[in-house]
């Protein structure tokens, strides 16, 4: 539509979107974190939620207890291999359309425990991570910001076509395998089909 | 404190396990639930298994692990001064004290001495995060109890002050990682001082309206008197440490029993309980909170000018002879302390931590059974615990 | 406190039979230690708590260690053919697992006492006596110890796993522990990294 018209027709109080704007701004302007803490990260988190940094301007303030009523997993702090199935259960039972932020070093990659032989190096090898915050902890500024960042995805996301959102496209897995303990390691100790190994390139 | 008993105490349930360590539920009335590791008032990832008749909890055993991030082991691959920044993690409310009470046992280890003008920076930001710990703690605690938001976002207010204080002073809000051995990482910034004397001038108007808001109150005292009390012999010989000790009557401080540091420089009481209930827990945290601010005051008009690191330390190629050595502090839960094996080389060959919310975790069950599973969650509350520590 | 020899002679007159040895430490911090053996560490923890001077009623930090197998060279005088020559001898030295219990006294303020007990070896006689019975501080950190070193505490309430999930199979503090392999991309791989970096990227590392 032509943005000249449109602004004529909002003075006259006639508003025109499309479809997949307003659905958009629906949905980004209520994303119900789970309330979830893993570790320090977790206590960032509490902070950004807090009267400081107000995480309600968002529309992100409501925490919701229970993984049904979620659309956000931040997974903030240390995914240990104890803890993995759980976390991926949690992410299975949300109901689609449902993101993640990794939030912290540790969710990332394993961060400063990567070391450990508990320690899962990276919830990515499990399900899909939509934003990774680094930072050891993440500022609560940075935690605002994976948020913003969030909405402008949100935003993007078209209806319809190739590169719509996976919950509007049947095909699409919405539940991820939940690893078993094994007698040394998770079994599998990835999800294959969701993390690769990092290849490296290098340009000249 | 109140002696009034507003709630009848409970029953005794009395736990019958058959031989086979089995419940005898012939009636199929015991019902088995698992509380967390994801729960919004477990504090984290921590897990219960109860076992309750109706409401009543007749068996709880505590699951650990889903934190266990493998510190030691990581410590005993790492250098003496690498395992300082991983320290702050532990208890990560607290990361001063974690800091000081590391440094403290290589300190012994090696031989140490540390300057007059780190020792008094070591106190004050010890004190100032006593009072982060204990403010939170008790957000948390009363938002168990059901008074959601408010109480917490005081809480967090006043936690904003004093990390900001720690922010200038060590470049992080959370992860300080500042002291090192044998002193602090760096001299105070200007104008530091005056900051910190304001943030504790002011920090007794918010206890006040916070005790007259919530110790008085009718509900709170329902819900945590004669709630998850903890007999004093038992607190004893479960080497319960800290606050939770101390609210049971035990006289125990390990500021005042070791002396460490500069303590004894300083007029401080230690405040004690006598029910050992829920209400004294939290009672016991309120007045020592007044007592660090006591300390402050003192620490802050009497700190010396001077270096902050005692120069015969090293940071490369820090190798302290063989041997070993335990120190321990008294951190805002309990008694932390370190343990650490050398055989001469620049690691550690044995890194251990005692973890007080860990130990302190040990009679959970003694004092939740026969309460109702919305008073576990209070009891388990007033333990005061961080994952990152139980777990490690 | 007293000292360490006269409270090693108070336990070998209060506990009959017990074989109680000083462990020197020769770091600064001077917390030497007492060996106790294992056959009788009930009985001297036991005395030790209730002993009317002693009252070491707290157990404050329960650690476990692991002493791998150790190499020692000694220079030996032998006869060849009618000429004496030295010759160089290698010990074995066997391993063994240790537990090492700080105690203190809440009562009389005073503290710590460091008392050590040994396994027979790293494999198959790991068995301790558990005091938890004398200290209940004991019973989650002897859990620890036997999930991450394996030492079986005989007597305990409940032995299980504590920290890491029943499934497992290793013990994990123990030095000899090998991870499983999940290596990840790092930049600057160092150290025992720079082996699992060299088998994932090989190209990456340069000789
Ligand atoms: S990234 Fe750092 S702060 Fe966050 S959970 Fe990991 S260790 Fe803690």
């Amino acid at each position: 539509m032509d943005e000249g018209l449109r602004n004529e027709l909002s003075k006259q109080g006639v508003f025109t979107t499309t479809l997949s704007d307003i659905y958009n701004w629906g949905r980004r302007s209520s994303v119900w974190p789970l309330q979830f803490g893993l570790a320090c990260c977790a206590i960032e988190m509490i902070a950004a939620s807090m009267a400081r940094y107000d995480l309600a301007r968002f529309g992100a303030e409501v925490f919701r207890p229970s993984p049904r009523q979620a659309d956000l997993m931040i997974v903030a702090g240390t995914v240990t291999k104890k803890m993995a199935p759980q976390v991926v259960r949690l992410y299975n039972q949300m109901p689609e359309p449902k993101y993640v932020i990794a939030m912290g070093a540790c969710a990332i990659s394993g961060g400063p425990f990567k070391q450990g032989y508990n320690v899962l190096k990276g919830i990515d090898r499990f399900i899909p991570v939509d934003v990774h915050i680094p930072g050891c902890p993440p500022r609560p500024e940075a935690l605002l910001h994976a948020f913003m960042t969030l909405q402008r995805k949100i935003d993007a996301q078209e209806m319809s076509g190739k590169a719509r959102p996976r919950h509007l496209d049947p095909d699409a897995p919405s539940e991820f395998p939940v690893p078993q303990f094994g007698e040394h390691d998770l079994v599998p100790s990835k999800n294959d089909k969701v993390w690769e190994p990092a290849v490296v390139v290098r340009n000249g | 404190m109140s002696t009034e008993a507003l709630a009848e105490p409970p029953k005794n349930y009395e736990v019958r396990p058959k031989s086979s360590g089995q419940f005898e539920d012939d009636m199929g009335e015991l019902l088995e639930v698992s509380m967390g590791p994801h729960h919004p008032s477990t504090h984290g990832v921590f897990r219960m298994d109860v076992v309750l008749d109706g409401e009543r909890v007749v068996k709880l055993k505590p699951v650990f692990g889903y934190l266990h991030r493998n510190h030691e082991k990581i410590g005993e691959g790492a250098s003496y001064l690498a395992s300082m920044p991983y320290t702050d993690r532990l208890d990560y409310f607290c990361s001063m004290t974690n800091n000081w009470a590391y440094a403290l046992s290589v300190e012994k280890l090696a031989g140490l001495q540390v300057p007059e003008r780190a020792e008094y920076i070591r106190v004050i930001t010890a004190e100032l995060t006593r009072l982060v710990n204990h403010t939170c703690l008790m957000g948390f605690l009363v938002q168990d109890m059901g008074a959601l938001g408010t109480p917490l976002m005081y809480a967090f207010r006043e936690r904003e002050k004093i990390l900001d204080l720690f922010e200038s002073l060590s470049g992080a809000r959370m992860m300080c990682n500042y002291m090192r051995f044998g002193g602090c990482r760096c001299d105070l910034p200007t104008g530091w001082l005056e900051q910190a004397q304001k943030v504790v001038d002011e920090y007794p108007r918010f206890l006040d309206e916070y005790e007259r808001l919530l110790m008085g109150n009718e509900i709170l005292m329902a819900r945590s008197q004669n709630v998850g009390v903890l007999p004093k012999e038992l607190a004893v010989s479960a080497g319960i440490t800290g606050p939770m000790l101390r609210a049971s009557g035990v006289n125990y401080d390990i500021r005042k029993v070791d002396k460490y540091g500069i303590y004894d420089r300083f007029t401080f009481r230690v405040p004690l309980g006598d029910h050992g209930d829920v209400y004294d827990r939290l009672m016991v945290r309120l007045l020592e909170m007044r007592e660090s601010l006591g300390i402050l005051q003192q620490a802050l008009k009497s700190i010396p000018d001077g270096p902050v690191v005692d120069p015969r330390a090293k940071l490369r190629g820090f190798k302290p002879k063989a041997g070993e050595a335990y120190g321990r502090i008294e951190a805002p839960k309990g008694e932390l302390g370190f343990y650490l094996i050398s055989d001469g080389s620049p690691n550690p060959y044995r890194y251990r931590v005692r973890p007080p919310s860990f130990v302190n975790l040990t009679v959970l069950e003694d004092m939740c059974l026969g309460h109702t599973v919305a008073d576990v969650v209070i009891i388990l509350g007033s333990v005061d615990i961080v994952l990152g520590e139980v777990d490690r | 406190m007293k000292d360490l020899e006269s409270i090693k002679q108070q336990i070998e007159a209060g506990v009959a039979g017990a074989q109680v040895s000083l462990v020197p430490n020769d770091s600064p911090a001077n917390q030497p230690s007492l060996l106790v053996d294992a056959a009788h560490g009930l009985a001297v923890a036991t005395f030790l708590r209730d002993e009317a001077e002693l009252r070491f009623d707290y157990c404050s930090n329960v650690t476990g260690v692991d002493w791998m197998e150790t190499e020692q060279k000694t220079k030996v005088k032998q006869v060849f053919d009618g000429e004496e020559k030295e010759v160089e001898q290698v010990v074995k030295m066997p391993g063994y697992l240790e537990a090492v219990y700080h105690l203190y006294s809440m009562e009389l303020r005073h503290g710590p006492l460091v008392i050590r007990l040994r396994t027979k070896n790293r494999t198959d006689e790991v068995e301790l006596p558990s005091l938890t019975p004398v200290w209940r501080s004991c019973e989650f950190q002897e859990r620890e110890i036997y999930d991450l070193y394996g030492i079986v505490f005989a007597g305990h309430p409940d032995l299980r796993r504590i920290l890491m999930w029943d499934e497992f199979k290793d013990h994990p503090m123990r030095k000899d522990y090998v991870e499983p392999d999940d290596y990840e991309y790092e930049p600057t791989p160092h150290d025992e990294v720079l082996a699992k970096s060299k088998a994932h990227y090989p190209a990456e590392v340069k000789p």
